[in-house]
């Protein structure tokens, strides 16, 4: 099967801190990846890397190919804009734009002017869409008679999920999720995992998580990151059950990290 | 008592003084413009032009001056917001080189510091240059250039306190550097790209050495941009130059109707500005 993203001899520093070394992983179309491994081992850094997000900060060098099906993102000539609409993203904490509901998930579309050639200007299908998506991230029943209210009045449980829905109605290859459900209540929580497994089917998911039975819960595959470096990475049951390297070992028993 | 207790104490009663002082002299200046101005104050003086005799204290009003200083600093202020914010969303957004934003910053810090007679006494050099009369294009000119630096440096402030994480929403979404500006960055500060405005405006209104030069002084209502326009800072201080007390009297009046007019426009925008803001992520 071929890969989804294929990196290649990765490195991140961030001015003289070398925060990934040579990565080099295979993450594998449709399922859920999980990214795990100990606080400060370049988990975030590996996930931001493949939305190219992490260029944003300053003092980062970033070198080696990440590779979205057959194409290296950090190509000459690929468009950065063009890189983030394919690959979403969902943050740790919820920030929903400062607009109404309605217009946080119409966002992503209007930019793009996928509004204009797929509904060819109709504001009725751009309502489907909104609402489509809405559901998807399962947040429809809560807010479908207040689209237009401000989507700072939600509650963060719900915040996160509008975030969902946004970066779904961009209808990304690839979805990015750091720590999705960090600040969330355990309700909450356990609402976006079980839109993620309903979305891993037509959607390659990648989850970073320093939670373990979240791991569990979720991922078909794993990667683990100690320190910067590529430990361990393959299906879920043979790294959690047979895991080849002692420190995969050591940390899923809770000895280290 | 210990000694933490009189520390807290007396650090409680100097905060308190010092809000005191503050605050007693905004009553006190209010006050003396409200006593001494509003006997003098009535509907001619708003709504009439100088008459002959006025500057002896007899009939007429500051219609003039009250009109030229909305013209004066309301073009000045948008002349300035067109400038202001493009270089604000620069600093914020796409200027990469620290060094050169370091630059930018402290240029305009500087130009912040610089007096206003120097602004009027450049535009004057600058209006001789081009064989320009004192005009009211010459008074919002030299207002815009004194009212660039702070409405540049308070944009800049306010554009800063939008949150990264709310910038990295926008961009995660493919938005370009300019789609994330205009529509997420320029909606989370409007408040605090409103007060810079305001703030920018208010200097703006209540300054005359710059227009002394720049824009002249008339009876007569500005009729057009390269004509000479009359302002309630220097009507004010022409009003209290002369020997007269009935005269002295209009000043007061005059600065009553300056500060109220400031007061009226920071209340009427903040109230538009109230719905603007309902969207705001804190």
């Amino acid at each position: 099967m071929e890969p989804k993203i294929l990196i290649r001899d990765l490195n991140v520093w961030y001015g003289d801190e070398h925060a990934l070394e040579n990565i080099n992983v295979e993450i594998p179309p449709g399922g859920i990846t999980a990214i795990i491994g100990p606080s400060g081992c370049g988990k975030t850094t590996l996930l931001r890397s493949i939305n190219r997000l992490l260029e944003e900060t300053d003092g980062i060098k970033i070198t080696g190919q990440i590779i979205l099906d057959g194409i290296d993102v950090y190509a000459r000539g690929v468009d950065v804009t063009d890189v983030r609409t394919r690959v979403g993203l969902l943050a740790p904490k919820p920030f929903p734009l400062p607009m109404s509901i309605y217009d946080n998930v119409a966002y992503g579309r209007r930019i793009h002017g996928l509004q204009q050639v797929l509904d060819k200007g109709n504001g009725r299908n751009l309502d489907k869409i909104v609402e489509r998506y809405l559901r998807a991230a399962g947040l429809w029943e809560e807010v479908q008679g207040r689209l237009e209210a401000p989507a700072s009045r939600l509650s963060t449980g719900q915040q996160q999920r509008l975030c969902l829905a946004r970066a779904l109605a961009v209808e990304p290859e690839v979805l990015l999720c750091d720590e999705p459900t960090s600040a969330l209540d355990p309700i909450s929580a356990q609402r976006i995992e079980e839109q993620l497994r309903s979305l891993k089917e037509e959607t390659t998911i990648v989850v970073v998580t320093h939670m373990l039975r979240q791991a569990h819960r979720l991922a078909d595959y794993v990667i683990f990151l100690w320190m910067g470096t590529l430990v361990e990475a393959g299906p879920a049951e043979q790294v959690f059950d047979h895991p080849k390297d002692e420190r995969t070992r050591a940390y899923l028993s809770g000895m280290i990290g | 008592m210990n000694k933490y207790k009189i520390e807290e104490l007396f650090f409680e009663w100097l905060m308190l003084l010092s809000t005191v002082i503050v605050l007693g002299s905004l009553i006190l200046i209010l006050g003396t413009v409200l006593w001494r101005g509003l006997p003098a104050l009535d509907l001619a003086m708003l709504t009439q032009i100088p008459k002959g005799g006025y500057y002896l204290g007899e009939e007429g009003g500051i219609l003039n001056a009250i009109v030229g200083s909305l013209c004066l600093a309301g073009g000045a202020t948008l002349l300035a917001l067109i400038i202001s914010l493009p270089i604000a969303l620069y600093l914020q957004v796409y200027a990469t080189r620290s060094r050169l934003i370091e630059l930018i910053r402290l240029s305009l810090d500087v130009l912040w510091g610089v007096p206003s007679i120097i602004y009027g006494a450049f535009g004057f050099t600058l209006m001789i240059l081009l064989g320009m009369r004192a005009s009211l294009l010459g008074g919002i000119i030299a207002l815009a250039l004194l009212e660039l630096p702070i409405m540049t440096r308070g944009m800049d402030e306010a554009i800063a306190m939008v949150p990264a994480d709310l910038k990295e929403s926008s961009y995660a979404l493919g938005a370009t550097r300019f789609e994330m500006a205009i529509g997420v960055m320029i909606r989370q500060a409007l408040p605090g790209l409103l007060t810079a405005t305001l703030l920018a405006f208010g200097r703006g209104i209540g300054d005359a050495a710059s227009v002394l030069f720049t824009a002249g002084y008339t009876d007569r209502l500005p009729d057009s941009l390269f004509g000479p326009a009359a302002s309630l800072p220097l009507a004010v201080f022409f009003q209290l130059g002369t020997p007269f007390p009935a005269v002295q009297q209009r000043a007061y009046a005059s600065a009553l109707v300056l500060t109220l007019i400031i007061l009226a426009i920071s209340l009427l925008s903040r109230r538009l500005a109230g719905g603007l803001t309902k969207h705001i992520i804190r």
